[in-house]
């Protein structure tokens, strides 16, 4: 099957510092993808530049058949790929429903012209982009009656079911997840393991995740990609992740076998 | 919405309530109508007029019976009290002015939080253009300033004016995307330090573009500017003595010319506000929402920054090109002086006074702006200096008034009140006096406690489908 999302010996430096390091990745449609590493591997870097948010300094990135390195976030986005972040970036001071409409300002058919003169197209399409929002709103799992508090007086959990409802309102092929269970119980985690499945399964998105939470990425990938110093170290499925030396290497340290166990941070 | 609005009305508030309340609005404005009927000159009075404004803007009633009672005090009232006080016109049309310029800044600064210290530029530019246009400067280009002598006819006819209102809008558009490709990439303190520059350029270019080519007079300013003209049935001699016998005194062309331009300005403000009321609410006001917020959220979300920046820029910068024109056509003249930093001082203060943001309060700032500048302090100057001039003395402290040195005019401290007001505003009310909805959930709610029920109905799987 031709991969959804290809990137071909992508490179990113920071000055000196290579911190993408000629990474090739393959992402399949409808595949719920993980791409793991240890602390400042690159991980959120290689979601950057996918994103367009950092510009690729070597390499190509294919999405959906066209070349998106080099392009705007904007133009990414409305080409079909959205994300969330790994520190919660609502609109704070906006509105839950307004949040999810900014998502959706790709999908907005709106003009100018039709804002200040409010015509009828404009009027549907507002209501029905508003319709979209609490609809997705639902699905993600929010209770009925917050769209109109602010973003910011939402408890955590709730703040990281309305980021992915306001990529979803982007109507993405693809959605990336930036540690989207980062700081949630045990509970809370669960539930967003459905909902990520939810996504792939009811809505056909594919979904990439990087994620911390050995328990997430085992339970739910199914293709890994194993990231250190910012070059791919391993991939292939979970079974043959954890195998892998190099993996565990870069997880446990090369060092005295004795450190192991207690300070692993993610078992 | 408004069911919640009713819920948390303040003590003024239900006190004009329902039928009742209609009654003490139409007092307060009738009173305050009479009152300026009897003393036209008065001070207290002209506060009162504007205060019954505020009072129509407040009370708890249907909007089309605010309208019907702030229309009627704008279109009727106001200028039939005119009449008798040519100044009530021409402060009318100040506050209407700036209240526009404030109203085109709150979209660049309030909505989209892109902070702009050389708004005045953009006024500078309206003007100018009916300026050269308008005037007959465009047959002097190639003369010194102060050379040349004045004609009879105007290169273009004063009809034009119609014109180069669009053309004003248009210009100061353009000059807006001008300003904004250079500071697409900056934020904060560098934005603020850089349209501050553009500002000072736009006056230094206006003070020195009198050679090689003359085209702005360079700091003597240009003049005279043609006015509109107004339809000749206004002008004839019946309908200005009809005019003169309600006041009580001859009314001429210029009493004629007080009104046009109240009007005009009132006109345009109410445009201003319609559209800036419908911009923020719509997809472009959300996006400069968002971008306030966080531009790097907002550019993962599919808002393209550079365009909706440069929206923010022109669309402000339109507003004020429009009232630049009329700003022209209304002083006959206009100088390099005009178009001062302390200018788009004033303005940033009435957005800020009135409330970063919110339409309403950015008006009423404006107005509290330009009363204080032009009328309060200036009357109590005059009143002062009055005073000097008799054998009285202060109260209390048994000094002559006469031996009060001039230095204490208040007009002469009008930066210092500005300056305490901002003061005072931001350690209590930081929010402005009318805060926009948002701004006020921002700086004074507590986070919101959900019951417990809400907490945990988020964490169980959510049933809902997503139907289509």
């Amino acid at each position: 099957m031709r991969p959804l999302l290809e990137l071909r010996n992508v490179t990113k430096c920071f000055g000196g510092l290579v911190a993408v390091n000629n990474v090739d990745l393959q992402i399949e449609p409808g595949r719920i993808a993980s791409v793991i590493g240890p602390n400042g591997a690159g991980k959120t870097t290689i979601f950057n530049t996918i994103t367009g948010i950092y510009r690729p300094d070597a390499g190509t990135i294919r999405f959906d058949g066209q070349n998106i390195a080099g392009k705007r976030p904007d133009q990414i986005t409305a080409a079909g790929m959205c994300r969330t972040f790994q520190n919660i970036r609502l609109f704070h001071n906006m509105t839950v429903l307004e949040n999810v409409l900014v998502g959706a300002h790709t999908q907005t058919p709106s003009t100018l012209w039709g804002a200040m003169l409010r015509t009828r197209s404009f009027q549907r399409a507002e209501e029905k982009a508003r319709q979209e929002a609490i609809r997705l709103l639902r699905y993600v799992g929010l209770p009925a009656g917050l769209g109109d508090q602010l973003a910011k007086n939402l408890p955590y959990g709730q703040q990281r079911r309305i980021e992915i409802a306001r990529a979803l309102a982007a109507n993405p092929k693809l959605i990336l997840l930036d540690e989207p269970t980062a700081g949630m119980n045990p509970q809370e985690t669960e539930a967003a393991i459905r909902l990520f499945r939810r996504l792939r399964d009811e809505l056909g998105v594919t979904v990439v995740l990087i994620e911390h939470d050995m328990k997430v990425v085992m339970g739910i990938s199914e293709y890994v990609t194993v990231i250190d110093y910012g070059q791919k170290i391993a991939e292939g499925t979970t079974a043959e992740v954890r195998k892998n030396q190099r993996v565990i290497e870069a997880y446990l340290g090369r060092s005295a076998p004795s450190e192991q166990g207690p300070v692993g941070e993610g078992s | 919405m408004s069911v919640a609005r009713h819920s948390q009305l303040s003590p003024l508030q239900r006190l004009l309530q329902g039928t009742p309340g209609l009654w003490i609005v139409l007092a307060v404005a009738a009173g305050a109508s009479y009152g300026f009927v009897q003393s036209p000159r008065s001070l207290p009075v002209r506060l009162l007029l504007i205060f019954s404004l505020l009072l129509i803007y407040f009370m708890p009633q249907k909007g089309w019976i605010k309208l019907l009672y702030g229309g009627g005090m704008l279109l009727i009232v106001l200028p039939y009290l005119g009449l008798f006080n040519p100044f009530l016109m021409e402060l009318g049309f100040q506050i209407a002015a700036f209240a526009t310029l404030a109203i085109g800044l709150n979209i660049v600064v309030g909505f989209a939080g892109l902070l702009d210290l050389g708004y005045v530029a953009f006024f500078a530019v309206g003007a100018y253009l009916w300026a050269f246009f308008g005037s007959q400067q465009l047959w002097h280009t190639d003369e010194a300033p102060g050379t040349f002598t004045i004609f009879a006819t105007f290169p273009f006819p004063a009809w034009w004016f119609w014109i180069f209102l669009g053309v004003g809008v248009v210009g100061a558009a353009f000059t807006g995307v001008l300003l904004g490709f250079p500071v697409l990439r900056l934020r904060g303190d560098y934005l603020a330090i850089v349209t501050l520059g553009f500002g000072e350029v736009i006056r230094v270019m206006a003070n020195n573009l009198d050679k090689p080519i003359n085209l702005t007079n360079g700091p003597q300013g240009i003049t005279p500017i043609q006015r509109p003209p107004i339809p000749s049935f206004f002008t004839s001699p019946e309908f200005l003595e009809q005019l003169g016998q309600l006041a009580g005194r001859p009314v001429g062309l210029n009493d004629l010319y007080g009104f046009f331009f109240y009007f005009m300005a009132v006109a345009i403000l109410v445009l201003a506000i319609f559209l800036a009321l419908r911009l923020d609410n719509s997809k472009l006001g959300r996006a400069w929402t968002a971008i306030r917020e966080d531009d790097v959220a907002a550019v993962a979300m599919g808002v393209p920054l550079r365009r909706t920046k440069l929206a923010a820029f022109a669309i402000g910068a339109s507003f004020s090109g429009a009232m630049g024109v009329l700003y022209a056509a209304n002083r006959t003249f206009v100088s390099p002086e005009t178009f001062s930093l302390t200018v788009s001082i004033s303005i940033l203060v009435m957005v800020i006074l009135g409330g970063l943001g919110s339409i309403a309060g950015v008006v009423l700032g404006a107005a509290i702006v330009t009363m204080l500048n032009i009328d309060i302090l200036q009357t109590l100057s005059l009143q002062l200096s009055s005073l000097r001039q008799g054998s009285g003395t202060i109260p209390l402290l048994g000094i002559p008034w006469a031996s009060l040195p001039t230095q204490l005019d208040p007009a002469r401290y009008q930066r210092l009140f500005f300056g305490l007001l901002l003061i005072v505003m931001m350690i209590f009310r930081p929010e402005g006096i009318i805060p926009s909805q948002r701004r006020r959930l921002e700086l004074h709610e507590e986070p919101a406690q959900e019951p417990l029920a809400a907490q945990l109905e988020g964490e169980l799987e959510p049933d809902h489908k997503l139907e289509s």
